[in-house]
């Protein structure tokens, strides 16, 4: 698996920003990041590579998709299932979930 | 291969010794990717191909870097139930449902083709009909279903003779109840009988209704489908297949609760009050955990299914081997799916990562399920759940306010439907 600097620089970032956390702790935020983001799999491909008409979510910056599950949630943005789904998951989750696709490489 | 593993000893003991189990150049020839270097965390063996197993698989090598994982399959492909309906409805062909195994063997999985007969869980060794023996740190076990076929008179041999399909795992079964429903007369009857809750697959008996009445419907239209439920009523998405039934369906579709098959004698299915006598007999048998789960003792909840450790996998019964998927005995609210086995290989493989590292397995687990049913070629509905690890019950938990069902039978999600399919199948064989 490659990952860029700059995707690298991106997640540690992130990871600071969103929980404040030093190197043992980034690694298990990292660690249940990349669990809880493999929920989504099954419709949303293996780390966001989605194909067919699901939404693909590597790459996508955290603070969009963050911004898009709120919407679910509020029902601002409408939706056939993803109101329900956004609800089974803490605030907190949702954010190492947005993490860890923000850091994947999208598909070619 | 018969030397028994020290879970003791050095990891680097212990690579050397999996390096000698495998013969080296054997795993080197299935991989298409270089091999990590530096010392294997462990062997893992997983039996069985389906959703569960091959999904443990693939992400084991995702996330574990250096771990041998053996996956041990008796098919030479997957053949997934879900979509396969619609194969039966005359929408799909089985190929389209039907995936090989190449794509785990290019992430390094050792796929073996073979039957499992034996675990010498003490041993922590696995025997293949044939003889050879596979040793492994920790095993995965996703065996599906097998049918309690006891409890159904004249049920075993009608199936055997193939008079009469179960078609409750995809494959040649799907293909056979096919051909006898294009075999029947104009104005035939079929008669599909349901079990008691739990079965795997909570809405599938009711898809498959739906498509065989659609392929009535259009094909032959004076032929009756008896639904035949031993429940009191529809097991999942109720309104939405009720709808479906009166919408689509009124002419073609008969609809019985409380009606559960005793007996079978050719195609005639015996019920408590009545006999039903079909053209086309297909029977959705009662279920527990699959022969292999049996043999091995793992089964000690309820005489048929098997417990878990929902932080691992890891049975309640005998410690070294996760069970996963339809096998298990569930969580409150947690279906017997597909999608549910690809979740708990993923909870599965975390662990058993963590358990190799000696490193503490995650606290905090979640698992999710979402189902779309075909009611017509093109319309779908959905259930979803997620579900939490609740630490005090040390079990997981449908969260309040979260999931649900589709507002009406719709095309989006029919294609969402056909996408999910795509989308889940790679995620599990790559």
């Amino acid at each position: 698996m490659k990952t860029s600097p700059m995707r690298l620089a991106l997640r540690a970032a992130l990871a600071t920003a969103l929980l404040g956390a030093g190197g043992a702790a980034w690694s298990q935020d990292a660690t249940l990041a990349r669990n809880l983001a493999a929920t989504c799999a099954n419709c949303h491909g293996t780390d966001g590579r989605a194909v067919g008409d699901m939404k693909p979510l590597a790459g996508t910056p955290a603070d969009k998709m963050l911004a898009m599950l709120a919407d679910y949630r509020s029902g601002a943005m409408p939706a056939t299932i993803m109101h329900q789904i956004v609800k089974g998951y803490t605030e907190a989750q949702l954010k190492l979930i947005a993490s860890h696709f923000a850091a994947q490489k999208p598909k070619q | 291969m018969s030397n028994s593993t020290d879970l003791h000893a050095p990891a680097r003991r212990r690579w050397l010794a999996a390096g000698a189990a495998l013969g080296g150049g054997a795993l080197a020839a299935g991989c298409a990717t270089p091999a990590p270097s530096g010392p294997s965390l462990g062997r893992v063996v997983v039996i069985g191909g389906g959703f569960g197993g091959t999904t443990t698989a693939r992400y084991l090598k995702a996330w574990g870097g250096n771990v041998d994982v053996t996956l041990v399959e008796r098919g030479a492909t997957f053949v997934s139930c879900p979509i396969s309906n619609l194969v039966i409805g005359g929408y799909r062909q089985i190929a389209d449902v039907t995936r090989g195994y190449d794509g785990l063997k290019a992430a390094g999985v050792r796929v073996v083709q073979g039957e499992v007969t034996a675990i010498d869980a003490a041993a922590r060794k696995v025997r293949l009909a044939g003889g050879t023996e596979l040793a492994y740190d920790r095993l995965v076990l996703s065996p599906g279903i097998d049918f309690m076929y006891e409890q159904v008179g004249g049920l075993q041999p009608a199936i055997d003779s193939g008079r009469v399909t179960h078609a409750w795992k995809a494959g040649e079964q799907t293909l056979a109840l096919r051909r006898q429903l294009e075999a029947m007369p104009a104005g035939g009857v079929v008669a599909m009988t349901i079990p008691r809750t739990p079965y795997r697959c909570p809405p599938g008996p009711y898809e498959r209704a739906c498509m065989i009445a659609s392929y009535l419907k259009t094909a032959k239209p004076r032929a009756k489908l008896l639904v035949l439920d031993a429940n009191p009523e529809v097991q999942s998405k109720k309104a939405l297949f009720e709808r479906a039934f009166s919408q689509h369906y009124k002419d073609i579709l008969e609809y019985r609760p409380n009606a559960e098959l005793k007996e079978v004698s050719g195609t005639l299915a015996k019920l408590d009050f009545e006999d039903v006598k079909a053209d086309v007999l297909n029977v959705v048998p009662p279920q527990r955990a699959a022969d292999i789960a049996v043999k091995a003792g793992l089964v000690n909840i309820n005489n048929r299914w098997v417990g878990v450790n929902w932080l691992t996998m890891e049975s309640t019964a005998v410690p070294g081997i996760h069970v996963l998927g339809d096998a298990t005995f569930p969580a409150p609210a947690m279906p017997k799916s597909g999608h549910m086995a690809n979740q708990h290989g993923k909870v599965a493989a975390a662990a058993i990562i963590q358990l190799l590292k000696g490193e503490p397995v995650s606290a905090t687990p979640v698992v999710m399920n979402t189902c779309y049913s075909f009611v017509t070629a093109r319309d779908v509905i959905h259930v979803a759940s997620v579900h939490q690890y609740d630490a005090a019950d040390k079990t997981f938990k449908t969260v309040p306010g979260s999931g649900g069902v589709s507002a009406a039978a719709n095309q989006i999600e029919g294609r969402y439907a056909l996408s999910w399919a795509t989308n889940i199948w790679n995620d599990m064989l790559g």
